[in-house]
């Protein structure tokens, strides 16, 4: 039909247009480590970092915790003591859990900017969140259970299939997946299925009631099961993505550019989208859907090391990490003894210091 | 669906030369696909208005618009209430935020050169849904019937705020706007979410309501209110179509030809921002509409924002007119969001066209 491939070519080109440009200026704009010489040793202060972070973050709770309690605790855990039992079951747990989540959404979000051109990519882009929010909302709805382990599963489910309903849609057709089909895919996805989320929720108060913590984005009571469930898939994922890190950076100078340079790219596209797919699932069924890291963590990577996703990939996950337990920090202390999502505190934290960014650091 | 092939005959119509202080270039499929879309608005909205509870046919529903009702109908004061009382003022409203909404998109995608563009990337449901939910939910003592003009408010400031955030000297780049707005509505949005989490769980049910976008119980201050608006801002909407071609063609031709660029955007965004504020005040966040709207219009009209604009303000109008009537049917006696109904039908719609382009 001819006016479908109208449709299809007018927008096609514009768009194509303003993603790499878009992409361009900013992996173009300053580069903070500007000596290769600097990246290893940043990379490092940035560890310490988030490791003083993890270290503070474990010191903070109801019960009152000295840091030297917190070290023989992490170092020769007494089980007998209840101090250290604290530590070892319930905030042990969840700074680690808080660290993974934000990993894996920033390796994910970094991969799906560079797999999409779309330097606004991040996993609720992709329809990966309103999947796993629609598959756990669809559960509690009909099954009346409320255990994290089942949102865990339902929500990677959820995850999955949204995700692959999104490439499959994205990419039907001879080019294969091409960044603007697979944006308008996750759009059209993501708005599917939260109407869906939202019926449900408008029309049960019991669903809502129960599931409204969760759907913001949430830390709390993330125990060891959880996390021995979960830690695995997104090392296996982010693991896959440093691998990958080279390929990755080809493929962000475009498709054509890849071809040129002998990249199999379709191969390269379908692993980069089963390591989002999989992180981006466990960071969700985790900790919920939590937005703004996966977007941000990447920018303030490529704006510190440059365009090249073998170290931007590294940098995201770590900042990532560090964002996420810093913001679960702050929702825990900013209304004590009541305990903010994470995620709500993730973007007002975030997006202030984003905005920053944009305004003095993006030219043109 | 009739497809007009290239053909020797002019393809433009030029409306008001001469001695005309204005003219127009309008496509020539644009005329009969906008009286297309009136007929078929007029007749979903007759079907709309006699479809409900209290049963009223068709003729009757054309004799009492029209003021045609036998006097002596024994049933002529209930169907006058119900006709204008209860069902034309939200069906007009569900008909005049369509219309706000998709040429607000219109607007917004020809500026970005973003076909993804819509009212939402410039903070404006986010302002909005953030005072709204804040009413709702905390400052109970604030009437109602005031929600939408704080909303209004809210939708304009954000928009402001994001604008002023992403100027610089030598202006504001679309890259700036689109990634200051996207930081603006995050955080607005969690800060809505925050009080979703905590509040009063009736009180958030209603929130939910108001953001998944409703028409229920709109009443004729409504339309009057939206009719206003869309009379001032729709003209100037249509008369910045030449300015809106160039600018579609990126900012470096545009600035070759002779086009202020700043200025224009600055218009053109004012104006967007303004016909959404309109329609989120008066029904809550209504999406897809923007954005379907005037996509499936460039399949019928063209490109250029001449014939676009007006058509796709038509063709957003008798979407929303559908989609409320569906709304209503679906699960008679009670009723979904209109907002919902959009998403649930828009989206795979939008998926179909997707589809259907594979190849192309």
């Amino acid at each position: 039909m001819s006016g479908a491939r109208r449709f299809n070519r007018s927008t096609d080109l514009s768009s194509e247009r303003a993603f790499a440009v878009l992409s361009a200026k900013n992996s173009n704009s300053t580069r903070l480590l500007n000596n290769r010489m600097l990246i290893l040793p940043g990379f490092a202060v940035a560890s310490a970092l988030l490791l003083i972070c993890l270290l503070w973050s474990i010191t903070l709770g109801a019960a009152e915790i000295d840091r030297d309690t917190v070290f023989s605790a992490l170092l020769q855990p007494d089980e007998t003591a209840f101090e250290h039992l604290i530590i070892q079951t319930v905030r042990l747990p969840r700074v680690l859990a808080g660290a993974l989540v934000g990993v894996a959404l920033a390796v994910a979000g970094a991969i799906m900017q560079a797999l999409t051109r779309n330097p606004l990519a991040d996993s609720g882009i992709l329809g990966i969140n309103a999947g796993a929010a629609f598959a756990v909302v669809v559960t509690v709805f009909l099954l009346r259970v409320s255990s994290l382990e089942v949102y865990a599963l339902a929500g990677m489910a959820g995850a999955a299939a949204a995700g692959a309903l999104v490439y499959g849609l994205g990419s039907a057709g001879r080019g294969g997946p091409t960044p603007l089909r697979l944006t308008l895919a996750g759009v059209i996805v993501t708005a599917f299925l939260s109407a869906l989320t939202t019926l449900i929720l408008i029309s049960d108060r019991e669903t809502l009631e129960q599931i409204r913590f969760w759907t913001a984005g949430s830390l709390a009571g993330r125990d060891i099961p959880l996390l021995t469930g979960m830690a695995p898939i997104i090392i296996v994922g982010t693991v896959g993505a440093l691998l990958l890190g080279r390929q990755i950076t080809t493929i962000s100078l475009g498709e054509d550019v890849a071809k040129g340079l002998g990249q199999n790219t379709v191969v390269v596209k379908v692993l980069a989208a089963l390591i989002v797919v999989v992180l981006a699932g466990g960071a969700v069924a985790l900790a919920g859907p939590i937005g703004f890291v996966g977007l941000v963590a990447p920018h303030i990577a490529r704006f510190m090391v440059g365009p090249d996703y073998r170290w931007v990939i590294p940098y995201s996950g770590l900042l990532g990490a560090l964002m996420v337990v810093v913001a679960d920090v702050a929702a825990r202390i900013a209304l004590r003894p009541q305990e903010i999502p994470v995620g709500v505190m993730m973007a007002l934290v975030g997006a202030p210091f984003f905005i920053y960014l944009a305004r003095w650091r993006v030219r043109r | 669906m009739s497809k007009t092939k290239p053909s020797a005959k002019a393809s433009w119509i030029t409306v008001g030369q001469g001695s005309w202080p204005f003219s127009l270039k309008i496509d020539r499929r644009a005329p009969p696909a906008a009286l297309a879309i009136l007929a078929v608005t007029f007749a979903v909205l007759v079907l709309s208005v006699s479809y409900g509870a209290y049963d009223i046919s068709i003729v009757e529903v054309l004799q009492t618009l029209f003021h045609a009702l036998p006097d002596d109908h024994p049933d002529g004061r209930s169907f006058n209430l119900v006709v204008f009382t209860f069902r034309l003022p939200r069906i007009l409203t569900a008909f005049l935020v369509g219309m706000a909404l998709s040429t607000s998109g219109a607007i917004l995608q020809g500026i970005t050169r973003n076909p993804l563009a819509e009212p939402g990337i410039l903070g404006v449901n986010a302002g909005a849904g953030l005072v709204a939910v804040s009413i709702i939910v905390w400052f109970k003592e604030v009437p109602m019937s005031l929600l939408p003009f704080f909303a209004f408010g809210g939708a304009l400031l954000v928009a402001l705020v994001i604008y002023v955030l992403a100027w610089k000297q030598g202006g504001s780049s679309p890259i700036r706007l689109i990634l200051i707005g996207v930081a603006v509505a995050a955080m607005l949005t969690s800060a809505t979410t925050f009080m979703l989490v905590f509040g009063d769980i009736r009180d958030v049910q209603q929130a939910y309501v108001w953001l998944a976008g409703s028409v229920y119980g709109r009443k004729w201050e409504h339309v009057h209110t939206l009719a206003a608006w869309l009379i001032v801002l729709l003209p100037l909407a249509i008369f910045s179509a030449r300015q809106l071609n160039v600018l579609a063609l990126g900012e470096e031709i545009a600035t070759g030809l002779g086009l202020k660029v700043e200025a224009q955007r600055l218009f053109l965004l004012t104006v967007s921002v303004a016909l959404a504020a309109v329609a989120v005040a008066v029904s809550g966040t209504i999406g897809f509409v923007g954005l379907v709207a005037p996509h499936i219009t460039r399949r019928l009209t063209g490109p250029a924002h001449e014939g676009l604009i007006p058509i796709a303000a038509l063709f957003g109008g008798a979407l929303l007119v559908t989609a409320d009537l569906i709304g209503r049917w679906v699960i008679a006696p009670s009723e979904l969001p209109i907002g919902i109904v959009t998403a649930l039908i828009g989206a795979p719609y939008f998926a179909y066209l997707l589809y259907k382009s594979r190849n192309g």
